[in-house]
């Protein structure tokens, strides 16, 4: 009786697997001009990230706008997530995209709490309000940026709401 | 002695900009001194929050030189509910209805964008008849979004009767999505994996009627507006952007395309079922107000094409996916299983879990190209997500369309960019 008896489960869902990273051709094309530059790849799925190292940030991604065959020349997304038990918490993402090329690539820079980093809305504009976000919600700094101010929040605002350590109901309120 | 007179350097002839000194001033040494004379002929102006033509709480600070605008700043935030922080609170499912309330004139477009996110990361097969319905609810919505559009755009500009004709017409759309949610206009329309209900009986023949008097009413709208030429004079142009900066300012939607720059998330990443659909991406030539106009005006004719074609290839079949991770297990399996039951429970109190990964996932809602990033670690909420907003990100280019013109076109390049500040404040 205990045999035939077939309980209702989930099927078994094997771990995705992403496409190779390598195969991605801006991958192979900083890995054949900076190699230093690449901290690490991985892919999920059919999209491929790229960690790059803080100090090549800037030259890598004018290397990705400027680049024939790669064109990045859309920013689409400019965020970050914040990761406390890292000894660099805060991963700034960025997704860029080609309108020639269409495909896209993610790029992550590690940053920690007290650190900056080199702004891009240099190099693509529209990172300038998404690099404001990022300062509202985060703290991040991006150095050399234009006008680095709050832009939800008001300017006399205390912390950063979408740090993890941040309680969603927010401080002085009557869950704190 | 007129203004411009007093400015000009009697020797050289050349324009000072150093306010004229008085005279009265100098010989009593009272009053101000000299650099803090205003100029008489600049100003900052607040325009909004609460200003009708500002589409909501939108403040943009203008520093006006005369009427023409020298400096605009915007100021974003009054609308600010912290909905990427609730989406790491909330499960996938108990987020959906949030997605609503960014865009809440095209809520539709909203949850399929955050729901079709979450099965791309958990890697979903969704049903043909769901990506079919997907489809015509979307353009429903976007004919919706730019209905209201046109209305209160053409509005500000002074055509007031085009928001009656366009809001009735509007008016059967929602009814049409009333049918299906309940809702007009937070319509929580999806679930992750597909549909929670088919469509009503009724439903198809109430779109038939809609189709069949739309493209006459769009004709009419060319009639009222084609060539009425205080129209024209306001908004051809005005808020010229090329294609090179709306690419750089990370301009989407109708604001890029009437640009020139055929980018559109439906033919660029096809998803639901675009890509067995036959439409065309309109661009416009100039990057003036005008032409984003047409784009929009074109694009409800494509969506109406893109409606009839949906309805004629409508497969039969369920509208859920049938991956018990995510799908409820039925009525009658959980009125006769205690194991459907179980399930049941779990799904709707602890939600299901999307693997550990992270996925970008857009659509092409009526502003533009609005994505969802999903950072995932294995809960059954987001560890992080992300909207990109194409208003917010549109709204980026406002100071290049108004810097140089009159203080009036301001609120042509307003409404020109579509912005819903539920979506730019988030």
């Amino acid at each position: 009786m205990a045999d035939s008896y077939v309980p209702f489960r989930g099927k078994f869902v094997p771990p995705p697997e992403g496409v190779d990273p390598e195969e991605h051709i801006a991958v192979q094309k900083l890995r054949a001009q900076m190699p230093e530059a690449i901290e690490e790849v991985s892919s999920f799925r059919d999209q491929v990230t790229v960690r790059l190292y803080k100090e090549y940030l800037v030259e890598a991604c004018l290397f990705l706008r400027d680049t024939p065959g790669l064109d990045f020349d859309f920013l689409t997304d400019l965020t970050a997530v914040d990761y406390p038990s890292r000894a660099k918490r805060f991963d700034v993402v960025t997704h860029l995209y080609s309108m020639t090329q269409n495909h896209l690539l993610r790029v992550k820079v590690a940053v920690a709490e007290n650190e900056s980093l080199p702004t891009i809305s240099t190099i693509w504009k529209a990172a300038n309000w998404e690099e404001r976000e990022a300062f509202d919600m985060f703290g991040i700094v991006f150095d050399g940026h234009p006008d680095l101010r709050r832009i939800l929040l008001p300017e006399d605002w205390e912390g950063f709401p979408l740090r993890k350590d941040y309680p969603l109901a927010g401080y002085g309120t009557y869950t704190s | 002695m007129a203004i411009e007179e007093r400015n000009i350097d009697p020797e050289s002839g050349e324009r000072t900009d150093e306010a004229p000194v008085s005279h009265a001033v100098v010989q009593t040494g009272i009053g101000p001194s000299n650099n803090l004379v205003p100029k008489t002929d600049e100003m900052m102006l607040n325009m909004g929050p609460q200003h009708p033509s500002t589409h909501g709480v939108l403040r943009v600070l203008l520093e006006l030189d005369g009427e023409v605008v020298r400096k605009a700043i915007p100021d974003l935030g009054y609308l600010h509910r912290g909905v990427e922080k609730l989406g790491e609170y909330r499960m996938y499912n108990q987020f959906v209805p949030w997605t609503d309330r960014t865009d809440y004139v095209a809520a539709f477009t909203g949850n399929l964008a955050f729901v079709q996110a979450v099965e791309k990361l958990m890697g979903l097969e969704i049903p043909e008849r769901a990506l079919y319905l997907r489809v015509i609810f979307s353009e429903l919505q976007r004919l919706a979004s730019h209905l209201l559009w046109l209305g209160t755009h053409v509005m500000d500009l002074g055509a007031i009767t085009v928001f009656l004709y366009s809001m009735r017409e509007r008016e059967a759309i929602l009814d049409l999505l009333e049918m299906q949610t309940g809702a007009r206009l937070t319509l929580n329309a999806q679930r992750v994996g597909g549909f929670p209900k088919d469509i009503p009986p009724g439903f198809l023949e109430k779109l038939e009627a809609f189709l069949a008097i739309m493209p006459g009413r769009l004709t009419e709208y060319d009639m009222l507006l084609a060539e009425n030429p205080i129209f024209l004079r306001r908004v051809k142009g005005v808020g010229v952007m090329s294609a090179e900066d709306a690419i750089q300012w990370g301009a989407t939607g109708p604001t890029l395309r009437g640009s020139g720059v055929a980018y559109d998330v439906r033919k660029a990443v096809p998803y639901a079922a675009y890509d067995r659909l036959d439409f065309e991406v309109p661009i416009g030539t100039h990057g003036d107000v005008y032409d984003r106009f047409l784009v929009r005006m074109e694009e409800m004719r494509q969506s109406l094409k893109l409606i009839r074609q949906a309805v004629d290839q409508l497969p039969g079949g369920p509208v859920m996916t049938g991956d018990i991770r995510v799908a409820l297990p039925g009525k009658e399996a959980t009125m006769t299983s205690i194991e459907a039951m179980q399930r049941h429970f779990i799904l709707v109190i602890h939600g299901f879990r999307a693997p550990i990964g992270e996925y970008y996932s857009a659509v092409e809602s009526p502003k533009g190209e609005l994505g969802w990033y999903i950072v995932s670690t294995g809960e059954n909420h987001a560890y992080r997500a992300r909207n990109r907003a194409p208003s917010f990100v549109n709204l980026q280019a406002l100071p290049l369309m108004c810097e140089g013109g009159m203080v009036s076109d301001v609120i042509a390049n307003i409404g020109s960019i579509d912005i819903v500040l539920g979506e730019v404040d988030r």
